[in-house]
């Protein structure tokens, strides 16, 4: 793994996007590791029950997904800090969920290397579902 | 007809705003820290296995970014979901409007941590599915030592 350093960075740079297919086998691993059984997302009648067509992906499971593509970017050295977003539009089941990343500031903080970034995910079709910011220190030079 | 709604926010619900619960335990374990990974699709040893985590400087294997643990529950004892929680309103649906976890210091497998909660805010809207309810809380977890080392905030739409 090569590890990405403060001084390397730049604001409006993109960092690798992850990736993540969310089928049933997905959303129970999910279900287990989180512990949030709501049927919404792994029991299709009980959520076609609730006026959805099927079942959709956990809006956490997005917002560990983008803390593991701000984990991955920032290497053995890094720390992830922060990782907020917001649920603005359903994924369901069976489709893949792309993590995304752009970074948008930097600053030393203590001796620390800080960097900022604006993060989402996207459906297959490219709408924004997740929208967020998250931060990292890494590691300097 | 109207569109002003009465108000599903009462006196009582306003006075818990920024009352924080009694703490209730979270533990984070290796079989948690795994299991959580796993799902999330990390391939990172940190996540897995001890060895590689305390190489790397860790006292044990890390939480994955989203992990605080899981509440210690156990059946038939009352309730440990924090009142923040337990609202009184008449909306029976709820979707998770998003989430922001900030990190004070690692969590690792191995930490007993607490977490307390409490409403930081109620908002009332009318949106596309009608009169909703947007409860704000904010959960602060602490280690045994009494440190905070994580602070998330959620956000409820009862609608």
């Amino acid at each position: 793994m090569t590890q990405v350093h403060f001084e390397d960075v730049a604001e409006g740079q993109e960092i690798p996007k992850v990736v993540l297919p969310c089928d049933s086998q997905r959303l129970v691993w999910w279900a287990a590791g989180s512990g949030d059984y709501y049927q919404i997302h792994y029991d299709k009648d009980f959520a076609q029950a609730t006026g959805l067509k099927d079942r959709i992906t956990h809006g956490a499971l997005k917002h560990a997904l983008l803390g593991r593509m701000v984990h991955e970017w920032a290497g053995e050295k890094g720390r992830v800090k922060q990782v907020a977003c917001s649920y603005r539009g359903m994924d369901m089941i069976n489709k893949d969920v792309t993590s995304r990343g752009v970074v948008t500031g930097k600053r030393l903080e203590d001796g620390h290397g800080v960097v900022e970034l604006e993060v989402w995910t996207e459906d297959p079709e490219g709408n924004k579902t997740t929208p967020g910011t998250a931060v990292v220190e890494l590691p300097l030079k | 007809m109207t569109q002003q709604q009465q108000s599903v926010i009462t006196d009582e619900m306003r006075a818990r705003i920024g009352v924080e619960s009694e703490p209730v335990p979270y533990e984070v374990d290796n079989t948690g820290c795994r299991q959580f990974a796993r799902a999330v699709g990390y391939t990172d040893p940190v996540f897995y296995d001890e060895k590689a985590a305390k190489a790397r400087g860790y006292r044990g294997i890390l939480a994955p970014p989203g992990f605080l643990g899981h509440p210690v529950v156990v059946p038939g004892h009352p309730s440990q979901v924090p009142e923040a929680f337990r609202l009184n309103i008449p909306y029976k649906r709820v979707l998770n409007g998003g989430t922001d976890i900030e990190y004070f210091a690692d969590v690792c497998a191995g930490d007993k941590l607490t977490a307390a909660t409490k409403l930081s805010d109620l908002v009332e809207r009318e949106g596309k599915m009608g009169p909703m309810l947007i409860v704000s809380t904010e959960t602060t977890f602490r280690n045994e030592k009494g440190e905070t080392v994580a602070v998330q905030r959620g956000t409820a739409i009862r609608y």
